[in-house]
């Protein structure tokens, strides 16, 4: 008699997988439930039949040019963020003394929170701030360059809380990669660029295309730093703040929800693109052969 | 495939006629402990070495520090009159097969093989000429458009060969090439190396545990102990006349006796009277080591034993058998052996090499 486990197994039950049904029930209820229910608000406007919410968010220039806005802020903050993780990654791939310590100071960041963050941007790049008066200390500008409540203030503050996830995301895929290949390079007389170029960073742009993919959703949704550093009803009136507005400043939930779909979706659209771009490369193993 | 030496290419570091590569007082230090101290070695062109030592004797550190992958604590390696230990890796003009192939996994075999003839900037009809050359020599020619994940072993092996011999380079390193393989392929591979550095002359160094592979392969064995060298010959020299008792012991004398010497070439212990051949200077009172193999433990008129475990091996037993006196002896014979036989064993005195203890040895 076999056993009733092997006979389910045969068929690719797996008994063991039910355990992960209390986890599957809980992103149920908690995403794919008010994902719909947002749907369905957004479906159901005050006037304008059912896709009415839509029509009017890209109908007016004030709501539609949200987007560019914030593509225009996450796709480059993103974007920097693993360009800049890449060569530090790089450096520290190896055993050094001192790699816990620089890690920690690296990744820092993260546990701030964004409000943190914005507060010090506030003082450190504020018209009064330190890096202001050290510049017209030095005689090197003559008034203070506006640092915050514009553009760059959002953009510093995506890049200071991005770039920590970057960094671990890029440091584990280069970790992931056969150190004896970049020797074997050397061996064979590469320099280290050719090494770099030729075999670890092919090895590593699949992984540069999933980081960044990650840290631009991050900087997509950015909405605390856009209004405390930012120029929330100009240069930095990103689409949560558009769907926010919306929301709680009109009452108008169809839009409010509209907003929040249409901001999910150009993410899955930069991500499909990068994906799609990604499939071209090669992603299979990254070490040179039997360990 | 051409006979004789590698043709002289001009710019490859490898490549000018040269005569022989010097190791000089080659040390590598990691913290307090030296990994390999003062390693004198002279390689004549188109030598094939062994350097043969149980894991952690140096032997890797040794060949990292002559491919330019470890800096040297102290000393210097010359190519003739010029210095290479103060060039980077990609300069010294040697290939290096690495333990786990360290093949690149997104480029093709020819990809791989190609790799060094590109960094060289040759011409493309020249790498296309050379890389198929090569990738002929090791026999691959139907993968030649595989990526090394789609390979076995044994072929993923040939490509990292073909891809360390296709730059002619001066000197072709190998770090434990076979040890990833199963027993049978393992001697296939032994045999085509061997075979690739007859036809094409290359000087090699290669890394291994395997005293069969060391002595089977070499012209010359280079055996390592706690990073310094004990013995450096040829494999007829090593396996019959082992500098001591190291040496010894990873030669197969697989009996190794505590004993005390009563004159040069005579010892005596746990009832026992021996005669044999000292190695290095031996006088009457000395605490000695005698080391024999178990092949030349004969069965025959001599000291009786008693019969333990019996291992079959084929056309041989090898037997563990006690004298009296407790002492262990192995042997080999082709004679059937019980567990619990009486016999009498005779010790070749030839073949009996007796090791004054050096207090350095401990």
């Amino acid at each position: 008699m076999v056993a009733l486990r092997h006979r389910l197994a045969d068929r690719g039950i797996d008994r063991q997988l039910l355990l992960l049904v209390p986890a599957t029930v809980f992103v149920a209820a908690l995403f794919i439930y008010p994902f719909c229910y947002g749907l369905g608000l957004s479906l159901q406007p005050a006037q304008g039949g059912p896709l009415g919410a839509y029509r009017e968010f890209f109908a007016d220039a004030y709501q539609r040019d949200t987007i560019m806005t914030t593509l225009r802020i996450a796709l480059p903050a993103a974007l920097l963020n693993v360009l800049a993780s890449v060569p530090i990654a790089y450096r520290m791939r190896g055993r050094f003394r001192g790699k816990r310590l620089l890690t920690t100071v690296l990744v820092v960041p993260i546990t701030l929170g964004t409000v943190l963050t914005a507060e010090g941007l506030l003082n450190f790049l504020g018209p009064a701030g330190w890096v202001n008066r050290a510049l017209t200390g030095i005689g090197f500008i003559d008034s203070p360059v506006t640092l915050v409540h514009n553009y760059w203030g959002v953009f510093l503050s995506l890049v200071i809380t991005g770039f920590p996830f970057a960094f671990l995301l890029v440091l584990s895929y280069l970790s992931g990669i056969d150190p004896s290949l970049e020797k074997a390079g050397a061996t064979l007389g590469a320099g280290w660029a050719q090494r770099f170029f030729r075999i670890t960073l092919p090895l590593l742009a699949p992984g540069l295309a999933t980081t960044f993919c990650l840290t631009f959703v991050l900087a997509f949704s950015v909405f605390p730093s856009a209004i405390l550093v930012g120029d929330p009803s100009g240069t930095t009136r990103v689409i949560s703040i558009a769907a926010y507005e919306a929301a709680y400043v009109r009452y108008d939930y169809a839009g409010g929800s509209a907003a929040a779909l249409i901001m999910g979706l150009v993410e899955l659209i930069v991500i499909a693109v990068v994906l799609g771009l990604r499939s071209l490369l090669y992603t299979g193993t990254t070490s040179g052969g039997k360990g | 495939m051409t006979q004789g030496q590698p043709a002289a290419r001009p710019g490859t570091a490898g490549g000018a006629a040269w005569r022989q590569l010097r190791l000089e007082q080659v040390t590598r230090r990691f913290g307090s402990s030296d990994a390999l101290a003062d390693l004198d070695l002279t390689i004549e062109r188109g030598e094939f070495i062994a350097l043969l030592g149980p894991s952690g004797c140096g032997k890797s550190t040794a060949l990292n520090c002559l491919a330019g992958l470890l800096p040297l604590s102290r000393g210097s390696i010359w190519r003739d009159d010029t210095r290479l230990d103060t060039l980077p890796a990609e300069r010294r003009g040697f290939g290096m097969v690495f333990q786990n192939y360290a093949l690149f996994p997104h480029m093709s075999v020819r990809g791989n093989v190609a790799f060094g003839l590109k960094m060289q900037r040759r011409p493309r009809a020249e790498v296309a000429r050379r890389t198929d050359e090569a990738i002929r020599l090791v026999r691959l020619e139907e993968h030649a458009g595989k990526l090394p994940g789609q390979l076995s072993g044994g072929q993923q092996q040939r490509v990292a060969i073909a891809r360390a011999v296709v730059l002619e380079p001066s000197l072709v390193l190998m770090d434990e090439p076979l040890s990833n393989l199963d027993a049978m392929l393992r001697l296939e591979m032994r045999t085509e190396i061997r075979r690739l550095h007859q036809s094409l002359g290359l000087t090699t160094v290669y890394v291994t545990h395997d005293q069969e592979e060391a002595l089977s392969m070499s012209d010359r064995l280079v055996v390592l102990r706690n990073g310094r060298v004990q013995q450096i010959g040829t494999p007829e020299q090593v396996h019959t006349q082992p500098a001591n008792r190291h040496v010894a012991g990873f030669m197969g004398y697989r009996n190794i006796l505590p004993m005390r010497a009563v004159a040069g070439n005579v010892v005596e212990g746990d009832g026992l009277r021996l005669t044999g051949t000292a190695v290095g200077t031996v006088s009457s009172g000395d605490s000695v080591e005698v080391a024999i193999r178990p092949e030349d433990v004969h069965l025959g008129h001599g000291i009786p034993v008693t019969v333990g475990v019996v291992e079959y091996q084929g056309r041989e037993v090898a037997a563990e058998v006690h004298t009296a006196g407790g002492v262990r002896l192995h042997l080999r014979t082709g004679k059937g052996l019980r567990p619990g036989d009486q016999a009498e064993v005779a010790l070749d005195p030839d073949r009996l090499l007796i090791f004054p203890i050096v207090p350095e040895d401990a």
